[in-house]
């Protein structure tokens, strides 16, 4: 909210810097979010006295003046009529600037040299008046910056307010806040006006059909008003504080709306058929055209202002236009009424309409403050427009509104809460300076009664918390808290997550972190089949773009996506993984499946381009290492790899299901080419994506020792002929399942198909070490063992020995 | 005799001069003092030296083989030294080739300032707790005396799922979820992602917050501000000034905004600060009454305090990062700077 300093100056006297009031309202929770000098947007402009005047001998409307600055004499061309010789005038001299950027020459009219210009005040946007100059008072000084001596200089406050402080939405309530911060006193405007004779209550009435949207509804008026811009002081403030001055009727509302906190409407009589006033609901698609000119369906939620026939104001959102006062205008029907916060909060979001006295309403005026705020309008109106007060108002009060009654405070609460003892002495002068009353309660208790408008102020914390801001928050002591909790020293979640990423770092992936939102198009663009569980969306309702439009159900999306800037960028040769949640929606009203995933992406050159290795592509084996040493990191047991074909996003030839154990955890292998294609991608990429919980059970263990041998291994090395499809892990199980103690591991050595290789076979060669725990082994008990082994995998499989027949 | 033995002497000498490889030399070492070479055949004659002078010229023969042999080892050594020599010249490399290293892994630095924060508060007791992203209204909102139509509402935009379902906008329903599972003590912060729909330089629609509470008995305002400021000065540093200034949330009571003295002007007063010389990093407050009352603890028994601060925020200011969508537009130049 924007606080004109010379308004609030009205209320309060403020003997600080502006910068000083800004601090202090900050530390006492109105943050100042900006302290700005507002002057009007001209310069170079001073007061001046006409001293001759004459016709311009080839210009009709046009005169020749001469004007002095008191001290240098120049010559004048002026179209205006309403300047005399003698006047003190507005002059802009050479050089000046006049709002809407223009700058003064100096110049010929009509061959007549012209040294500056004499303004009308909507030239210089200080006022309506452009019907002809600017005619100051005639003692006015010469020379003078207009500025100066008209006072046009202001300095404005911007506060952002928070939203329990509905009464600092005013200017009297921030006055009330500095007062005390400033140890002043409060001047509360003087309301004091004459009533005509015709008793209000004679010419309308009030009904109100919805107490609960519209407890009450107070009401004057007042006849014979004259519409006619609102003089100086009222504008000054008004534009202080960033409102359109329009007439005097409609700035007085404003201007009470905004010294006192209440939204307030005057309606035209005239225009109220029956000459009465019903407060009803809006019926279900109701038109109404409001005052902004805009045609709004009602719902049948809204509050509405009517009357006897139909609406004439969406009630405490906006007028409408069919009662609006115009410059026509005789009576004035001044509205000053409580709605129901919630009302208006659920009418103003129903029409998408934000105003200020919607704002204002939804968080809640004062309910006893309504008749004041009527009364001072009344008085402005009347002051300002010559209009007449109709004797008495109406009050239709037909629900009470809830205020808030004596709370009992106890100070060693409050100590309790702070951490710092406060006096009973300095709490209470706290109170009353925020207008509460305070009364002893007991022994180290008070009772406290938040005045009406405080509606943030129910219970006793509310109370402790108003003490506390007051007194200083600076003020209350540091301490660090005893730790009478021992803190867990292992978080098993962020220790397993730890161990993944230093298991990846470690390989050389870079950690991303990609949105939770995804396009909808993500299922389709990695090819995922009906009813498959990436299809099951949890979707936003509001998403920003489409593209954001629902929870990913897969990491793979965001991971190729990133790929695809990257590689576009310049940066082909990547190593990425993410650690994050999927959500797989569930049941209506139900809490999705949110589900902590691993994924990692290779793609480009195994090691960068370099001068040691001329471009390597990475390729399965890459992936399938990084997943192998990040399950060693892990100490995850029982992880398992089997061929996959029917993977929509993977190559058909080139994916693995992961297992651990009997549990499937997720899957690898080189993306598909028609999703490579579908996401735009040219070179091959390699992801993976498992579950991250069925590893956490091997972080969790501590590492076991095994004794192992002190005796040497013997090495014997086969190669086999197999058939293209037979997979190593099976030979290699089998020689596992021959019950050979003396086999101590078997690793593969080399692939080969090709060159001297049957059609459709490979070569698989397989280096069995032997080892024995208790001695060395002899070359003779090697090879019973190993010829046993090597026996049964070729019973088993078929598989020839290369070398033999 | 003694004539042929100095001769013989000079000869290998002479031949040794010359000779250059191992081959050579040895061969030099066999034509003279091998089984069949010539000092053999000169010591041959001896028998026809007068039998005085034979202990005299067996002497001198002895001397010479012996000269000769140091000579020759001496010869073979420092052919045998030149060639190491050569060889480890010729297997020099150039040191300023590039290394044949793997490309460093790195961490997001959301990750790494999340760890860092959470270590902290680890030391000072807090365990980690969690919640779900897609979260309950009533969790989000209304357990945290957010009721709808409440215009504190408006403090958060909110993307939804459905009327009751939405992403949370803050960490803060995860106060309500622990507490409802545990009794007091209480003292947790819970690190995570949350959602608002804002998107420009310093929005973005995903951010990350960790949410701070402890509960118990005589936990105070003071006991925030210290834990508070002993977190932001381990962040930023002893010097940082550090203020609490009154705000309002609708969870806590009484609420504070924190603010630290800004990173770049050192309080002077520049752009990044608004010329104020402070920067907002967190909220704070003592858990109101009405939470509490939501999850069954007794707030005449009871007071804690909760906080939550924006980890992007700590990030930028840490990492001189103007741009929030940096961190999730993940390109490797940026991220490999972390």
């Amino acid at each position: 909210m924007k606080v004109s300093l010379r308004w609030l100056r009205d209320y309060v006297d403020i003997d600080i810097a502006p910068q000083d009031l800004a601090d202090r309202l900050t530390m006492a929770g109105l943050e100042v979010d900006a302290v700005e000098e507002y002057t009007p947007a001209f310069t170079g402009v001073v007061t001046a006295k006409i001293l001759t005047m004459r016709r311009h001998p080839d210009a009709d409307k046009l005169h020749l003046l001469e004007v002095t600055t008191g001290g240098e004499t120049l010559p004048i061309v002026c179209g205006a009529p309403n300047m005399k010789a003698g006047d003190v005038v507005a002059l802009a001299t050479v050089g000046a600037v006049i709002p809407g950027g223009y700058s003064i020459k100096s110049s010929k009219i009509r061959g007549e040299a012209s040294e500056g210009m004499l303004c009308s005040e909507e030239e210089l946007g200080i006022g309506p008046d452009a019907s002809g100059i600017l005619i100051l008072p005639a003692d006015t000084p010469l020379g003078r910056n207009l500025i100066d001596v008209l006072d046009l200089r202001d300095t404005v406050l911007d506060i952002g307010i928070t939203p329990n402080r509905a009464d600092c939405l005013s200017i009297v309530g921030i006055a009330r806040e500095a007062a005390v911060l400033c140890g002043k006193k409060l001047r509360y405007p003087k309301i004091a006006f004459k009533e005509s004779s015709e008793d209000i209550r004679s010419l309308t009435s009030v009904e109100i059909l919805d107490p609960d949207f519209c407890p009450r509804y107070t009401a004057r008026m007042i006849k014979g008003v004259k519409i006619q811009p609102s003089p100086k002081w009222m504008r000054l403030r008004l534009e202080a504080v960033g409102l359109r001055a329009i007439n005097n009727v409609v700035d007085v509302t404003n201007f009470v709306m905004m010294e006192l906190g209440q939204p307030l409407h005057a309606f035209d009589f005239r225009f109220l058929e029956e000459g009465r006033i019903v407060v009803r609901r809006s019926r279900e698609g109701e038109p109404f055209v409001s005052l902004d000119g805009k045609t709004r369906n009602l719902n049948a939620e809204t509050l509405m202002i009517c009357d006897g026939r139909k609406p004439v104001a969406i009630a405490g959102i906006m007028g409408g236009e069919n009662s609006e006062v115009k410059e026509d205008t005789e009576t004035v029907l001044l509205e000053s009424a409580y709605f129901n916060p919630s009302t208006i909060r659920r009418g103003a979001r129903f029409l998408g309409i934000g105003t200020d006295a919607a704002f204002r309403f939804e968080r809640g005026i004062d309910p006893e403050g309504v008749v004041r705020a009527l009364d001072r309008a009344a008085q402005l109106i009347a002051d300002l427009s010559g209009g007449r007060v109709c004797k008495g108002h109406i009050d239709t009060y037909p629900k009470t509104v809830p205020v808030s009654g004596p709370i009992r405070l106890r100070m060693g609460r409050v100590e309790a809460i702070l951490g710092t003892a406060v006096k009973v002495s300095e709490a209470t002068a706290i109170f009353k300076g925020l207008e509460m009353s305070v009364k002893k309660d007991g022994r180290g208790s008070l009772s406290v009664t938040p005045p009406t408008f405080r509606v943030d102020l129910w219970r006793e914390i509310d109370l402790i918390e108003e003490i506390a801001r007051i007194h200083g928050y600076d003020k209350i002591p540091v301490t660090v808290p005893a730790i009478p909790v021992p803190g867990e020293l292992h978080d098993r979640k962020r220790e397993f997550e730890s161990a993944v990423r230093s298991a990846l770092n470690g390989q050389g992936f870079a950690e991303v972190l990609n949105y939770s939102f995804i396009s909808p198009h993500s299922a389709d663009a990695l090819c995922c089949p009906e009813g498959d569980e990436r299809r099951r969306f949890v979707r936003i309702a509001n998403p920003l773009t489409e593209d954001q439009a629902v929870m990913r159900t897969t990491l793979l999306y965001g991971l190729l996506e990133t790929m695809r800037r990257n590689v576009n960028a310049g940066s082909p040769d990547l190593k990425l993984f993410e650690l994050g949640k999927i959500f797989i929606a569930g049941g209506e009203g139900e809490l999705p499946r949110e589900v902590d995933r691993i994924a990692l992406l290779v793609t480009g050159s195994r090691y960068g381009e370099n001068w040691h290795f001329q471009s390597l592509s990475a390729d399965f084996y890459d992936l399938k290492g990084a997943l192998e040493t990040l399950a060693g990191a892990l100490r995850a047991g029982g992880l398992r790899c089997e061929a996959a074909s029917d993977i929509s996003w993977l190559h058909p030839g080139r994916a693995a299901r992961v297992f651990v154990g009997e549990r499937e955890i997720g899957s690898f292998g080189e993306l598909h080419p028609d999703v490579a294609g579908r996401m735009d991608l040219r070179s091959r990429a390699f992801v993976l994506e498992i579950d991250a919980e069925p590893l956490t059970g091997g972080a969790e263990r501590v590492a076991r020792y095994r004794e192992y041998s002190r005796f040497p291994s013997m090495i014997r090395d086969v190669a086999f002929l197999v058939g293209l499809e037979t997979e190593a892990a099976a030979m290699i199980a089998l020689a596992g399942t021959a019950g050979e103690e003396l086999l101590e591991k078997v690793d593969v050595f080399d692939v080969y198909s090709g060159k001297g290789i049957p059609e459709g076979m490979k070569s698989l060669g397989l280096r069995f070490t032997y080892r024995s725990a208790s001695k060395t082994l002899t070359d003779d008990e090697t090879g019973q063992a190993h010829g046993r082994i090597v026996k049964k995998i070729v019973e088993s499989t078929g598989a020839r020995i290369r070398g033999e027949g | 005799m003694r004539e042929q033995l100095e001769k013989l002497q000079r000869d290998a000498e002479e031949e040794l001069l010359g000779a250059r490889t191992d081959e050579a030399i040895q061969a030099i070492r066999t034509k003279y003092l091998g089984r069949k070479g010539a000092l053999t055949s000169i010591l041959r004659g001896l028998g026809s030296v007068a039998p005085e002078e034979r202990p005299a010229m067996g002497q001198l023969a002895n001397q010479v083989k012996e000269a000769l042999s140091q000579r020759i080892d001496a010869v073979l050594e420092g052919i045998a030294v030149s060639k190491k020599d050569s060889r480890l010249l010729q297997e020099r490399v150039d040191v300023t080739l590039p290394g044949r290293g793997f490309a460093r892994g790195t961490l997001h630095p959301i990750t790494q300032v999340t760890q860092e924060i959470c270590g902290i508060f680890a030391a000072l007791g807090f365990a980690i707790a969690e919640g779900p992203e897609v979260e309950l209204d009533y969790y989000n909102f209304e357990a945290l005396n957010m009721a709808k139509d409440h215009p504190s509402r408006d403090m958060q935009a909110t993307f939804y799922i459905t009327e009751n379902l939405l992403l949370r906008t803050h960490t803060s329903p995860v106060q309500v979820r622990v507490m409802e599972k545990q009794k007091p003590p209480v003292r947790v912060i819970a690190p995570g992602k949350v959602y608002r729909p804002d998107a420009d330089i310093s929005h973005s629609p995903m951010f990350h917050q960790i949410e701070g509470l402890y509960v118990d008995r005589g936990v105070t305002f003071a006991d925030l501000k210290g834990t508070l400021t002993f977190f932001l000065k381990h962040v930023f540093g002893d010097e940082i000034g550090v203020r609490f200034r009154p705000s309002f949330f609708p969870f806590t009571e009484p609420s504070a905004e924190v603010d630290i003295q800004c990173v770049m002007c050192r309080g002077k007063g520049c752009r990044v600060c608004g010329q104020s010389g402070w920067l907002e990093i967190l909220g704070s407050g003592m858990v109101d009454p009405e939470v509490f009352k939501a999850v069954g603890y007794d707030s005449e028994e009871y007071t804690g305090f909760a906080f939550g601060l924006g980890v992007e925020r700590i990030a930028m200011l840490r990492y001189g990062i103007s741009d929030i969508r940096l961190f999730t537009e993940n390109d490797r130049r940026f991220l490999e700077q972390f």
